[in-house]
């Protein structure tokens, strides 16, 4: 059943997970681009910024991901018809799927990374920058070798968090049809008639790609805080 | 533009899931309460085959997908000669049930987690206290633990409830005609998916506002200390 090439769906499983992993990292680059934007805007002392990141953070928190990933695929497609059709197109086209379910994912999430990029930059100690400024610091040299090397070392658990959301949230691409483990998981099922055995293929996927990513997510907590006194 | 018409009609017809996605939140919390409480007992318990069992069970609901879950339920179940035989066969081919046991196997892992946090923030001096003045057993919970641990528990509850609302939408994948599901329909009959989404997304933007406004007044509710005086 699972066996390798053409005589089971091992390989096809495989490369459906591979699929996954990579539009689970791009909907994450995606979220952290997001996320840091936000949580820019929402440090910044510019009222409208504040404001519309406020916004789209109680959007992104009440609406659930499988809606936007219709209104961006479906929106997406008409859009791009009409404006074929001013070309002279008349046909049918939709957008790449998996471009559009790691920007739709990415946009969902973006919201909760931008909370934990703040929360981390605010975590900066007041007095290490006060120190850094003292030394001569300014700009960007203070957020390079100051704020931005400390906010990276608090935001790693919730960032850890959050890229396992979005691994988790990537399985609802498979319903605009992108052939990562669960659609294939769904077309194997459908050929053999064994369903369970597919989708549990598929959940053990998931939870393997997420201990492991808990690892990585460790050892950098670990090199990040390589330098913190411990009682 | 916008068509304006479309949302006008489409409202109406998209407001009717509402009580659809509401009795799932509804009947899945309550199911997931209740698998919550004896998993949170049993991951602190000094059984290490219930320790064990609970750590196995919150691990998977909470590693793989929603979407896995249901998928497993409702596809993958009737795989098996002995569950299409069995008694339960009846409820388990419906995707009403299958629905809702998806969704309360799920939150009742996260839900778990959210009381067994409740429980060891109850401080060890007030559960001595109340062990001083000779209560104990289940008047000791009843009085003392339940009450400061569900106090403690509220506000990560609240994130679990509005997160439970918007998983409701994934019943939609398994032919339920909840808000979701129905906005889908709307979206492949009028090709107009832009309005659609306002309409249901302003939906679910406002019971997800009643949910969290709810939930805040029973935390002050429970929170008498904190009132201003």
């Amino acid at each position: 059943m699972l066996a390798w090439g053409d005589a089971g769906w091992g390989d096809e499983m495989a490369r459906g997970a591979l699929v996954t992993l990579a539009v689970a990292i791009c909907s994450f680059a995606i979220s952290l681009i997001i996320g840091t934007g936000t949580a820019a805007a929402k440090l910044s002392g510019f009222l409208p910024a504040r404001l519309a990141a406020d916004a789209y953070i109680v959007l992104m928190r009440g609406i659930p991901d499988l809606l936007i990933i219709y209104l961006l695929f479906f929106g997406g497609s008409m859009a791009l018809m009409s404006v074929a059709s001013v070309f002279g197109h008349t046909g049918y086209l939709e957008l790449p799927i998996f471009a559009t379910g790691a920007i739709a994912i990415g946009i969902a999430s973006g919201a909760y990374t931008g909370e934990v990029i703040r929360g981390a930059f605010e975590a900066v100690p007041k007095g290490q920058i006060e120190a850094a400024r003292a030394c001569g610091m300014s700009g960007f040299l203070l957020f390079r070798r100051i704020q931005a090397p400390l906010a990276l070392r608090y935001a790693l658990p919730g960032l850890g968090n959050a890229w396992q959301v979005t691994l988790k949230e990537t399985a609802l691409i498979s319903v605009i049809g992108l052939v990562e483990i669960m659609r294939q998981a769904a077309i194997a099922s459908g050929s053999t008639q064994q369903p369970f055995t597919f989708y549990f293929v598929a959940a053990i996927a998931y939870l393997g790609l997420t201990l492991l990513s808990n690892r990585g997510f460790a050892a950098a907590e670990a090199y990040a805080t390589r330098g913190v006194r411990r009682a | 533009m916008l068509d304006f018409a479309l949302m006008a009609e489409a409202f109406p017809a998209i407001l009717a899931g509402t009580g659809t996605t509401l009795k799932l939140v509804a009947g899945a919390l309550l199911c997931g309460f209740f698998l919550a409480v004896p998993t949170a007992l049993a991951a602190d318990s000094r059984s290490r085959i219930l320790r064990g069992t609970a750590a196995g069970y919150v691990l998977f609901f909470r590693g793989t997908p929603l979407l896995v879950q249901i998928f497993l339920i409702y596809y993958g179940l009737g795989q098996f000669e002995a569950v299409r035989a069995s008694i339960f066969w009846p409820i388990l081919r419906e995707p009403w049930w299958c629905a809702l046991l998806a969704l309360s196997l799920n939150t009742g892992a996260y839900t778990g987690e959210i009381v067994r946090g409740g429980l060891q923030s109850v401080p060890a001096g007030q559960i001595e206290a109340a062990r001083a003045a000779g209560m104990s057993g289940l008047l000791l919970y009843r009085r003392i633990i339940a009450p400061i641990a569900l106090r403690q528990a509220l506000p990560a509850y609240s994130n679990e409830v509005v997160s439970m609302i918007k998983a409701t939408a994934l019943a939609s994948t398994i032919t339920i005609m909840e808000i979701t599901g129905i906005a889908r329909t709307f979206i492949s009959q009028t090709f107009k998916p832009i309005e659609i989404f306002l309409v249901a997304g302003a939906i679910y933007l406002v019971l997800n506002f009643f949910a969290a406004q709810l939930l805040r007044a029973l935390e002050r509710h429970l929170s008498p200390h904190r009132r201003p005086i």
